[in-house]
């Protein structure tokens, strides 16, 4: 039987303001362990918005986001602060690193912040991190020295950093030139075939197309689910 | 910690110019507010050494601090009495020998009897009201400062000088005489007595030097017409700032009102209070004015950092752990900005200390007296590390606040 790691139930994010605003209305989704899904749709669909809600960086209005059997929706700040850092790694469209910190310590943040592993250790795994995306000797440069690709390379780094059960990507392919977005693309394609699950928001249908299952979402629903079976792509329309 | 403090000590390093400035803001607050307390500690102590050096740490008068109850007020509960005059008392502390050589037994210092009244010295056309307390030159060196106070004559002269005196420089000039003059005592009961000016001193204290008179007992009991009255004792103690615990046992003893240095100076020692607490406000507020500077760098680097907030607790680092790196930053620029104030504070106090000013009254040139303790390095370094930390903590509190998808969409 296929283990569930990313559900969502009922899901809702609604704005509350003078004029309320529903950015995702009522989702039903869930994401098996090592799959590979890709969030579609237009701008203001609602999908970077489904995506921090899948990954505990912003609360559902109603519904409910279980994360490998457990439900969040109860947790306190703090406690779905905890499972960001131990089981959702991110991956935004702007690679995000700290700029005064080389790469290494970059990709050391989230294991530092965990305190789960010795120094040696933490560096030992960062290393082999940024060694196995090709960073290897890049690991003491700053993030100013280094290239859009491999910047986004160092967030991937990151983001693995705690192995993670899940990652959650937002367009991340959306600020790199062709080549590099072939090159982050199959970095997340071959952390999905090792097992980890990766839900990724992009806008690039062809990119979309390689990963198990994409999702396209319009008015913050799902309009249709497209399944990659045995090298078929099977479109089926949501009811 | 040790993470927060590498990005704490990464954001203070990335900019040297606003961390100098802050550390700046944190060293002159700091330096002068311990010149402030050294200064005014030192003055303040100056002055009560000179206060309680001129005078007796303990007065005891020959009057009660009550008027006493009558036998009958005693024996029934209806009667009260008042008005009443007493008849044939006699003035003076009785057995004041005894009652010397009692106190001498436990108090922490010595006692002296005097025989004081007041009087109008006369001389030329000027007739001044004064004090004249009759002394025993050789118990007075005991109780009193009066030795090394003198600037002509020594006390002992004034049993060479018939009806000697010894009076402070500042009456001498006022009536215009010198040592050896003679003038003109006028007592209350009419008796007149030319004295002869023994000696003059000085004790720093223009209302002790222009009003008081020394002389032997003979003469001042002649003044009041009573001879061989003591009516007052005057105690020395090893320790001043015991003088009030000792006044009242001796009060308990004696029944006599003792009076201490503090409760004699009561109204002066009151306006202290008042001086320690504007100096204490108006160095709260220099403080306070310096962690400004550190609220102004967090508040910089949290509103430049926003993105770095978010992205730390995208991450997962909780809230207050993000919230603290920036009162760890604080916590740098106020340490540094605390230990170069102590030295600076230091050098500040050093410095004044070369400064003499002239005293018009005592005609001496004194430099500035500064009291140096520990206490006002660590009382002050403790404040205004507390400031910089809560000028810290609200800009921290406020940027820790945003959600961080509000950031990441903005940056987007």
């Amino acid at each position: 039987m296929t283990e569930v790691a990313l559900q969502a139930v009922e899901l809702v994010r609604r704005i509350e303001g003078a004029v309320s605003h529903t950015l995702v209305n009522g989702i039903d989704l869930a994401v098996n362990k090592g799959e590979f899904v890709a969030i579609t749709g237009p701008s203001g669909s609602g999908k970077s918005s489904l995506l921090y809600l899948l990954g505990l960086l912003d609360a559902p209005s109603e519904g409910e986001v279980m994360i490998c059997g457990q439900p969040t929706s109860k947790l306190s700040e703090t406690d779905r602060a905890d499972v960001r850092l131990t089981k959702c790694g991110f991956v935004f469209q702007f690679h995000f690193l700290l700029p005064e910190f080389t790469s290494l310590d970059n990709v050391l943040l989230p294991m530092r912040a965990a305190g789960r592993m010795a120094e040696a250790e933490m560096r030992e795994r960062g290393l082999a991190l940024l060694s196995s995306l090709g960073l290897g000797e890049h690991a003491s440069k700053r993030p100013n020295q280094l290239s859009g690709g491999q910047r986004q390379r160092v967030a991937i780094a990151r983001a693995l950093a705690n192995r993670p059960e899940i990652i959650v990507a937002d367009e991340p392919t959306g600020a790199l030139d062709t080549a590099s977005t072939e090159q982050v693309f199959s970095i997340l394609r071959d952390i999905a075939d090792q097992g980890q699950t990766v839900v990724v928001v992009t806008h690039d249908p062809a990119l979309a197309a390689r990963a198990d299952r994409r999702i396209h979402i319009v008015d913050g629903k799902i309009a249709e689910i497209t399944e990659r079976g045995g090298g078929e792509l099977v479109c089926e329309a949501a009811s | 910690m040790k993470l927060l403090f590498n990005i704490a000590w990464t954001h203070v390093s990335s900019r040297v110019r606003q961390t100098l400035v802050g550390m700046a803001g944190v060293s002159m607050g700091v330096g002068f507010t311990i010149m402030m307390a050294g200064l005014m500690q030192g003055s303040q102590i100056d002055f009560l050494r000179q206060l309680v050096d001129t005078m007796p740490h303990i007065t005891v008068e020959d009057e009660r601090r009550s008027v006493p109850t009558q036998p009958a007020e005693q024996e029934y509960a209806a009667v009260q009495m008042s008005d009443i005059a007493n008849v044939g008392k006699r003035t003076g502390i009785r057995y004041s020998e005894s009652v010397m050589s009692s106190l001498r037994s436990w108090i922490p210092g010595d006692v002296a009897p005097s025989a004081k009244t007041t009087a109008i010295v006369n001389h030329g056309g000027a007739r001044i009201g004064i004090t004249l307390s009759g002394i025993d030159p050789r118990r007075e060196v005991q109780v009193s400062k009066l030795a090394t106070q003198m600037r002509e004559g020594k006390i002992d002269d004034l049993s060479r000088a018939p009806n000697g005196i010894i009076m402070g420089e500042a009456l001498a000039e006022k009536l215009g005489v010198k040592t050896g003059n003679t003038v003109l005592l006028v007592g209350g009961q009419g008796v007149q007595l030319n004295s002869t000016v023994a000696g003059l001193y000085r004790s720093g204290l223009k209302r002790v030097d222009e009003s008081q008179i020394y002389s032997l007992m003979g003469p001042a009991q002649v003044m009041m017409g009573q001879g061989g009255v003591i009516n007052q004792l005057r105690l020395r103690l090893n320790d001043p700032m015991l003088a009030q615990k000792v006044a009242a046992q001796v009060e308990a003893q004696t029944g006599y009102k003792s009076v201490s240095w503090q409760e004699a100076n009561a109204d002066l020692l009151s306006s202290f209070t008042v001086r320690d607490f504007i100096v204490l406000t108006v160095m709260g507020a220099m403080l306070l004015t310096s962690s400004f500077a550190t609220y102004n760098i967090i508040s910089t680097i949290t509103h430049e950092k926003r993105q770095d907030i978010a992205i730390m607790k995208s991450l997962g680092m909780r809230e207050y752990a993000v919230r603290r790196i920036f009162i760890i930053e604080a916590a740098i620029i106020g340490l540094v900005g605390i230990l170069f104030g102590w030295i600076l504070g230091y050098l500040l106090c050093y410095g004044w200390s070369k400064i003499t000013i002239f005293n018009p009254l005592t005609g001496a040139t004194v430099p500035l007296q500064i009291y140096y303790s520990l206490a006002h390095y660590v009382i002050v370094g403790g404040i205004s590390l507390v400031c910089c930390a809560g000028a810290a903590y609200f800009p921290a509190r406020k940027a820790t606040c945003v959600h961080p998808v509000e950031i990441i969409r903005g940056a987007s």
